[in-house]
């Protein structure tokens, strides 16, 4: 394998697991969170009981995320070393805020799960608003900086080189805020959504149980509110990107010619070769509103580029339909369960319902990694875009293969093994005995 | 003093506090491995408690180091990735297998062979990584890393695997297991096992002595730089003197079963050793042509990241000690494992 494809891949496959470790990281002290405080506003034992399952699951969420966020820090000079000696200056800030929003993750999650009965109430419940709190923090900051690397701001370019840095400028990027919004939502969505699912399974397998229904509720609340809160930052972001980076959005959509009035295409396929989008279904006018809030604003096309510079446009367009298309019906799904919330018999009760819940709870994962593959994607052939290549970043190290496939063998059997646990420690409901716990009992 | 410089002061600061802390976490998987006799699983029990409340907290001053580095000193960053390539990936790979290991095992709770499976692999893996983060220090210490235009001169194993960068890594891993034997033996209240963390504490502190030695003697051929800069008049003469000090100090209080004292005197030898490392080394980041000030980021970023770090410290210099009082007081109470048993 070529080097620089080895190194693409190698950063690829680190974060597309990365991703999962971590958005499920990030989400998951939320919930833990929100049952704990239900336990000790209800006194209700269940709830107890559920906060302890999900803490056990940030755990080890955390500890195998940590270790691939470690890996990534140091990757990113492994892979890049050109990149991080010419940007480390103008991206370090809101890596190094990241550092210390971890850090209080690390030392509020130390004192969450091992300190039930070692600190007062209050202080415990505290404790985990905060590792819910840091956890996102850390996940704006990162995505801070993809933000810079799509729209680089906050510098000139004296002699090839970046002067005049103003890192908070650089921070706040154009795409960074509306970029860092839809990840946070897309983690609470993606990772809502699958506990959601997983109860729902359990539920389906075994009899009427309190601990599955209470999941699913506390589950989907978060993964409900979050995908229809999606549609809104989808659309700031969209914008955002028709406006600084047409290109990309070209690509996303397909759109090979330059014009007014633009089409939205609904899937279909396009053909760098004969630049057209085929078999789509086009709603008239649709990608001109949705950019720019006209119908009749103007597209620019991939025309305006050399087809050396275009990204691979048919990955591009598939993962953005797969994202749009997966977020869509969990969109629809969270209305409908919300519409219906109220109906007697409970919802809980009908099993079509659940059926139909295990069926689209994957579904925020795929298209959080759809997503993730379109700005990715996307962004090539650049790194810095429009003034870094990503070839002339790679390390001249030889062999990259070799630590590619060292590293996916690893983040594979580590996959394995956390789904493993997470089946045995956390998806799984307790019997009736084990649903009356009491503090301090760990479970 | 410029802000270069105060930031390089704050990188060597987490280095220290990360030898002092997560250094003790490699050397207590160190112990791990050479656990034996009678009290085995005594010894196994032991370390997993100390460590479990605190490892992930101390792993992260490793990554505050880096991305201080990378944002503060991004040349140098760029030509330690690069030049010391190999050893960084061995050293990621140690850190990955060590600490998913870890949770592996807490959480294996199964069946006794497959957590005794885990638990090799976290001691193997924690014995290791101290020998490859000791090189990338030696490496840089000893004019083996050079970058011209994107490329190593020295290559990618010669810069690494050369007698000098060997030394510091057992030296490393020694200090590590010193350290962590002397914090082990004030977690147990059992005579025996307290015996059995001060025999390896007295041990392993005598093979640093020795491999402390050999690295001042190795650094004559390899070295020069380094070991000129250990000799300078008259501030690192002071450092060393005091970390002989504590060293005698540590000895003295193991030898009479005084573990709070040799506790404190320990860390304090390692904080001083790998600090007057880091004072013989100014104003080098990387020998022989990365200084603090020709690979520093500009003055504005290095001042805005100093005032980053400064507001960062507000926040988690009372949580850490929050932490610390909330665990490593009225230990009594923790029962090993409890968290882990299946619902």
């Amino acid at each position: 394998m070529d080097n620089f494809i080895a190194a693409r891949s190698q950063m690829g496959m680190s974060l597309a697991f990365h991703i999962i470790f971590a958005t499920i990281g990030v989400s998951l002290p939320l919930m833990m969170t929100i049952s704990e405080w239900r336990w000790r506003s209800t006194g209700d034992p269940i709830y107890l009981l559920l906060a302890k399952r999900w803490a056990k699951g940030t755990t080890i969420l955390f500890a195998v995320g940590a270790i691939s966020g470690t890996v990534l820090s140091f990757e990113l000079g492994l892979l890049w070393p050109r990149f991080m000696q010419y940007a480390g200056a103008v991206i370090g800030m809101p890596f190094s805020l990241e550092g210390f929003a971890f850090f209080t993750e690390a030392i509020f999650l130390g004192i969450y799960l091992y300190g039930w009965d070692r600190v007062p109430g209050w202080f415990h419940l505290l404790s985990g608003i905060i590792v819910a709190i840091s956890g996102v923090l850390s996940a704006i900051f990162v995505t801070l900086v993809n933000g810079w690397m799509n729209t680089p701001t906050g510098f000139d370019i004296v002699a090839g080189k970046f002067q005049n840095i103003h890192p908070f400028v650089a921070m706040l990027n154009p795409a960074g805020v509306p970029e860092a919004v839809h990840m946070v939502l897309a983690a609470y969505a993606a990772a809502g959504f699958a506990t959601a699912g997983i109860h729902g399974w359990l539920l389906l397998r075994s009899s009427r149980n309190r601990f599955d229904e209470v999941a699913i509720g506390i589950a989907l609340l978060v993964g409900g509110t979050a995908v229809l809160l999606q549609s809104v930052s989808g659309d700031a972001l969209a914008r955002m990107v028709a406006a600084k980076q047409p290109m990309k959005l070209a690509s996303l959509e397909g759109q090979f010619k330059t014009e007014t009035g633009a089409p939205f295409r609904i899937g279909g396929l396009p053909f760098p070769d004969k630049r057209e989008t085929n078999y789509a279904i086009d709603i008239p006018y649709g990608l001109s509103l949705l950019s720019f809030h006209n119908p009749h604003a103007l597209i620019k096309g991939l025309d305006q580029e050399p087809e050396s510079d275009w990204p691979n446009v048919q990955m591009v367009h598939i993962c953005f339909q797969i994202m749009v298309g997966c977020g869509s019906l969990l969109s629809l799904f969270a209305l409908l369960a919300g519409w219906l919330t109220w109906r007697r018999p409970p919802l809980i009760n009908h099993k079509p319902y659940l059926k139909a819940l295990v069926l689209v709870s994957p579904l925020g994962f795929v298209a959080l990694e759809a997503g993730w593959m379109v700005t990715e994607l996307g962004r090539q052939p650049w790194i810095i875009y429009h003034l870094m290549r990503t070839k002339d970043a790679v390390t001249s190290m030889p062999n990259v293969t070799i630590t590619f496939l060292v590293m996916t063998v690893l983040y594979v059997i580590l996959g394995v093994i956390v789904v493993w646990l997470l089946s045995r420690h956390v998806i799984a409901t307790p019997d009736r005995k084990q649903q009356l716990v009491r503090p301090g009992v760990l479970v | 003093m410029t802000a270069d410089v105060i930031l390089a002061g704050v990188v060597l600061a987490a280095l220290v506090i990360y030898s002092l802390l997560g250094g003790a976490d490699y050397g207590a998987g160190f112990w791990d491995l050479l656990c034996s006799g009678p009290r085995q699983q005594d010894q196994r029990d032991l370390i997993a408690r100390a460590i479990q409340p605190v490892w992930e907290t101390n792993h992260i001053w490793l990554i505050l180091l880096v991305v201080l580095m990378f944002s503060g000193f991004p040349a140098a960053f760029s030509e330690i990735s690069l030049g010391l390539a190999v050893p960084i990936f061995l050293i990621l790979l140690g850190i990955a297998l060590r600490g998913s290991s870890y949770v592996f095992r807490a959480y294996f709770t199964g069946s006794v062979r497959t957590q005794l499976y885990w638990g090799n692999v976290f001691s193997i893996s924690s014995s290791i990584t101290p020998l490859f983060l000791g090189m990338v220090i030696g490496a840089i210490s000893s004019d083996a890393v050079l970058v011209k235009h994107g490329i190593s001169e020295n290559g990618f194993l010669r810069t690494c695997f050369q007698p000098f960068p060997l030394i510091v890594g057992i030296l490393s891993l020694s200090l590590f297991a010193y350290l962590s034997a002397c914090y082990l033996i004030i977690e147990t209240d059992d005579a025996a096992l307290q015996n059995d963390f001060r025999s390896r504490a007295l041990f392993s502190g005598c093979v640093s002595l020795v491999a402390a030695f050999a690295t001042y003697v190795v650094a004559g051929n390899a070295a020069q730089g380094i070991r000129d800069g250990l000799s300078r008049a008259p501030y690192v003469w002071l450092i060393e003197v005091s970390a002989a000090i504590a060293a005698l100090a540590a000895f003295q209080a193991l030898w009479t079963r005084r573990y709070q004292r040799a506790r404190i005197a320990a860390a304090a030898q390692v904080a001083l050793i790998v600090f007057g490392w880091g004072v013989a080394q100014y104003p080098y980041l990387v020998r022989p042509e990365l200084t603090i000030y020709n690979s520093a980021a500009p003055t504005n970023i290095v001042s805005d990241l100093l005032i980053a770090v400064a507001m960062g410290a507000v926040v988690l210099i009372p949580s850490l000690i929050l932490l610390l009082l909330v665990f490593k007081t009225h230990r009594e109470s923790i029962s090993v494992g409890a968290d882990t048993t299946a619902v």
